[in-house]
């Protein structure tokens, strides 16, 4: 979708220069904080390359995020740290992979169908990790100790010191953005957003859309595991629940949040979302009932999400304006 | 297992289908004809329980709290379509899961307020209380097959509503284009307030009758959510009779999966649904 | 007083995460110098919200009782709700140690939460009293001077049942029980008892946790006919449960015993289905403890309902530390001692004094009770000061 033109001013230099510093002001909690946003950041990235951009909405994105938090521990030996540079693309490639057997499934369907065919079959992963011994069951399994990168005998970084993970999530998130960046003016990000127009031209002028389909989801299950990654070792514990339609359901409301087809939306959203959590929690015991609240205001006065909120105002004062963002 | 054990699986498959069924009915109606995927349909039949709880707390009798609570049901559901609902049909599927998504937060909390986070049971009437005595060691109680026998009857009485009556056609009618059956003259409006309200109400419903055997507490509506979507996944988005069967292959899946294969019971029903989607990627039936 | 702390944690946390983009973050927190910092991480959403609000209850009414002070100390409480989700524990618990610097952290009932929960303490070495959750680990391999635990081990309630239903004869048995640790360590508590007295555990089934679909279990129970069965169940599930078993007629051919979970905060909802049911656990109606009379009429008083076991595990867990801060002058800084005081402590609780073991599970009487008018009606005691064996734990 061609977004209206408008003045662009670039915040994103600002935003990494204060992220960069944050750390050297911030308590240890809102380090973490901040790493989780970032996390949460590069997931709702993923998602939005899906669903703001190709048009596909995915209902079950929690499960490419959470089979690649479930691959770090599997693959980490159980008292040694592993080496980052296997498991780091091992995860993104168990991602990857993963979304491409399902994508290879949901792809045949369209509209609604996608959405709850992907829900269904994220369930059906969630049930691999719940009901069978491989990752622990119900119960999770644990991370004793996170990966690091050694040379050696050197440790050049390593995953279980807050500030070096913290320093290398801002890394990944830079490089996640950049890639996407470039992929969306790549010839397969313009055929994506030829998909999300209109598939049926896309189809006549004879296009592969299956395929162009196929690397999108893929792209993004592959990404989604990146920051499954970054989550395992964050908290060194991985369950079930991570891969739950609840998950998917929160990166799919960070999109939404944010306001859906900008990248910079995906992390407003993200940013949004975990704050807002953070709010309410403290705020009541019934908190879960003032998150609906915002959710059901946020569908029905502020379908942009919170990016068009300047243009919307803009609108209501100026009148006119471009209502729907 | 010998034959007779076989023969009481089978029947409480079959049992378990039906219910199924009843709760996933709704879910496929509001899905296939207002293309709306509702993800608080789960709390829709969390609330039925409840009130059944409350009613009959209040009345004494499961009945009376079953007439007011479909009352109040429609009600709820065509206040909902019509505050929320009605103004996001023009909008894309994605407004609508969120608008839901953030419905169950608000339900479940409401609950939580209202009637608190005890557990509750709700007695079985006098009437229906007895049970048929099966083998030598196990009975089965009347109430269940008294459930599985309005599940029966609710299913052919919405075959022939969709089939058979006016409302039904034009219901048909609507789902397939919106924009042409208005052009008709036919308020499309009301047709969808309706279809909504009499989807939530089966819900609430299925959630009232199974009540007094599942007894009501706290998140009770998550858990039929999810396999009530893979219940219109299987049979086909909108398609009545594709959730009866689909609600009976999951039963069957279900109840033989924890006989045969109980370290994989949970799957059993995934992999079916699979297994149909790789066969047919929109479900065993299309359509009304 | 609830309003005042929450509208000021409101802030603090507005300000910190606000501030901390543009100002430095940390010196907005000023620390109330007195006060001692209570972390309860504990559910107040879902399924087990009623067990969160038990827990707390009982915990205030011990501050209460102490004219609002453990040790000589005020009290503050940071609370934050874990929703029974494990996905979210490692950051709940951090929310409490890193962002409240909380001095104890009490929690909770889900044993996958408080396993996390546990790594979470061990790592950062901050003291924790756990008022629930029965996982065998935390007061086995996961052991450590600064965990502790008020309430049981899934052990000890189904060894003491493995040690009953031999004595009363039965020689045959099914188990069932959902699918997740907690339940697989009830039934192998019980399972070790039993079968170490002669008798002998035919077939255990399991069924996926949170499943309540039970009658192709029953159907399978009523075929292998059984002696007795026994089951781990609780909750939702537990009253759904007793009433299918009481409706499929097995009731009266097959006994039924459970853990005393299966009926405990549920006779309500369970109805004439639950009645002469037995069960084991460490807390019973109709206990002869002046303790527990004064308790349960206090409890009553200030919250207007009857407390139950749950209750009494947070009543412990701030008799606990107050002992242990009694033991250092209400000095929580003298870390070692103040362990050494709760370790040495015995508590005089409403279910009976116990001690803790060398693992810091409650040493403590398991009860056999028998459903009775919608009561756990005390029948015997099962297992005199039953200690978990602690297995794993080097300490």
């Amino acid at each position: 979708m061609p977004l209206p033109a408008r003045k662009k001013r670039n915040y994103l230099p600002l935003v990494l220069l204060v992220l960069a510093l944050f750390p050297m002001f911030g308590s240890g909690y809102y380090n973490e904080l901040i790493a989780k946003i970032m996390i949460m950041t590069i997931f709702a990235m993923s998602l939005d390359l899906l669903v703001g951009f190709t048009g596909l909405v995915s209902f079950g994105h929690a499960a490419f995020f959470g089979v690649a938090a479930y691959s770090v521990v599997l693959l980490s030996p159980k008292y040694d740290p592993a080496n980052l540079w296997l498991v780091l693309p091992a995860a993104v490639f168990t991602g990857a992979a993963v979304a491409f057997v399902v994508g290879l499934f949901v792809l045949r369907t369209k509209g609604i169908y996608f959405i709850m065919v992907t829900l269904a079959f994220a369930q059906m992963i969630y049930f691999v990790f719940h009901d069978t011994p491989l990752g622990g069951g119900s119960d999770g399994a644990f991370l004793n100790v996170k990966p690091e990168l050694r040379i050696g005998e050197t440790v050049l970084l390593d995953l279980n010191e807050p500030m070096q993970f913290y320093y290398i999530v801002l890394a990944f998130l830079v490089v996640a953005y950049v890639f996407l960046r470039v992929l969306l003016r790549s010839p397969l990000g313009h055929a994506l957003a030829g998909i999300r127009s209109n598939e049926h031209r896309m189809l006549s002028l004879g296009f592969p859309v299956f395929l162009y389909k196929l690397a999108g989801f893929v792209t993004a299950g592959g990404i989604a595991g990146l920051a499954g990654f970054f989550s395992a070792c964050q908290y060194g514990f991985v369950t079930p629940e991570i891969l739950s339609w609840h998950q998917s359901g929160n990166v799919l409301l960070m999109v939404i949040l944010g306001g859906m087809g900008t990248l910079n939306g995906a992390a407003i959203g993200a940013f949004a979302f975990v704050v807002l959590q953070e709010l309410f929690s403290a705020l009541t015991k019934h908190w879960q009932l003032l998150m609906g609240a915002v959710i059901v205001t946020v569908v029905m006065v502020l379908p942009g999400g919170l990016s068009s909120l300047p243009q919307r105002l803009k609108g209501l004062l100026i009148g006119g304006g471009n209502r729907n963002g | 297992m010998d034959f007779s054990t076989f023969l009481i699986q089978l029947l409480n498959s079959l049992q378990y289908g039906l219910l199924l069924f009843l709760v996933a009915s709704g879910l496929t109606l509001i899905f296939g004809i207002m293309g709306i995927i509702n993800l608080a349909h789960g709390s829709f039949y969390m609330m039925g329980a409840y009130m059944a709880f409350s009613l009959t707390a209040l009345s004494g009798n499961l009945l009376v709290a079953i007439v007011v609570g479909i009352a109040l049901s429609v009600l709820i559901g065509f206040l909902l379509e019509w505050a929320l609902f009605s103004r996001l049909y023009k909008r894309d599927h994605l407004d609508q899961v969120l608008l839901t998504y953030g419905l169950i937060l608000i339900f479940e909390e409401l609950r939580s307020l209202i009637v608190g986070d005890d557990v509750h049971g709700v007695p079985i009437p006098e009437l229906l209380s007895a049970s048929i005595q099966l083998s030598e060691t196990l009975s089965y109680p009347v109430y269940r097959l008294f459930m599985s026998a309005v599940c029966i009857l609710l299913a052919i009485v919405m075959y022939w509503l969709i089939r058979y009556t006016r409302l039904g056609m034009m219901i048909r009618a609507g789902s397939s284009n919106r924009e042409m059956v208005q052009a008709l003259g036919i308020n499309i409006d009301l047709i969808y307030r309706i279809v909504f309200g009499l989807g939530v109400t089966l819900a609430a419903f299925a959630g009232m009758l199974a009540a007094p055997v599942s007894s009501v507490y706290p998140g009770m509506g998550n858990q039929v959510l999810i396999i009530c979507f893979v219940v219109v996944v299987i049979g086909g988005v909108g398609s009545v009779w594709g959730a009866l069967v689909a609600a009976l292959l999951i039963g069957l899946a279900d109840t033989f999966g924890k006989v045969i294969a109980p370290d994989y019971a949970g799957l059993a029903v995934y992999v079916l649904m699979a297994a149909v989607l790789l066969w047919r990627p929109e479900g065993i039936f299309r359509r009304i | 007083m609830e309003q005042g702390f929450n509208r000021r944690r409101f802030l603090l946390s507005t300000a910190g995460i606000a501030g901390g983009l543009a100002l430095p973050g940390a010196p907005l927190f000023a620390q109330s110098a007195n006060k001692i910092r209570v972390g309860l991480m504990l559910p107040y959403t879902g399924t087990y919200a009623a067990l969160g609000n038990a827990i707390t209850n009982g915990f205030k009414l011990a501050v209460e009782q102490g004219g609002g002070k453990l040790g000589g100390r005020e009290i503050e409480y940071f609370t934050v709700d874990d929703e029974s989700d494990a996905a979210k524990a490692p950051e709940n618990a951090n929310k409490l140690i890193k962002r409240d610097n909380v001095d104890v952290l009490i929690g909770t009932v889900h044993s996958g939460v408080a396993l996390a929960m546990t790594r979470v303490a061990r790592e950062t070495k901050t003291l924790l009293i756990i008022p629930n959750a029965g996982a065998d680990e935390i007061t086995g391999p996961l052991c450590a001077p600064n965990i502790f635990r008020t309430s049981f081990s899934a052990w000890q309630p189904a060894y003491a049942m493995g040690q009953v239903m031999a004595e009363r004869k039965h020689k045959n048995v099914v188990t069932l029980s959902w699918k997740y640790s907690f339940g697989e360590q009830s039934v192998a508590g019980f399972k070790e008892a039993f079968e170490k007295a002669g008798g002998k555990v035919v077939k255990e089934m399991y069924l996926p946790f949170p499943n309540v679909e039970f009658q192709p279990y029953l159907t399978e129970i009523a075929a292998l006919k059984p002696d007795a069965v026994f089951v781990f169940f609780a909750g939702g599930g537990a009253v759904k449960f007793v009433k299918d078993y009481d409706a499929a007629g097995l009731k009266k051919t097959i006994p039924l015993y459970g853990s005393g979970f299966l009926t405990d905060g549920t006779l309500e909802a369970q109805g004439d289905s639950a009645e002469g049911i037995l069960t084991t656990l460490h807390y019973a109606d109709g206990l002869d403890i002046a303790k527990d009379k004064a308790f349960r009429t206090a409890y009553a008083m200030a919250f207007k309902m009857q407390p139950d076991v749950y209750a009494v595990q947070g009543y412990d867990a701030a008799q606990l530390f107050a002992a242990g801060l009694a033991g250092v002058g209400g000095d929580v800084t003298k870390r070692e001692a103040l362990i050494a005081a709760m370790e040495k402590a015995t508590v005089d609780s409403p279910r009976g004094r116990f001690t803790l073991s060398k693992a810091h599970n409650p040493v403590q009487d398991i009860y056999l009770r028998k459903v009775e008018a919608k009561q756990n009606k005390l029948v015997s005691v099962a297992a005199k000061a039953l200690a978990d064996p602690a297995r794993g734990c080097r300490m």
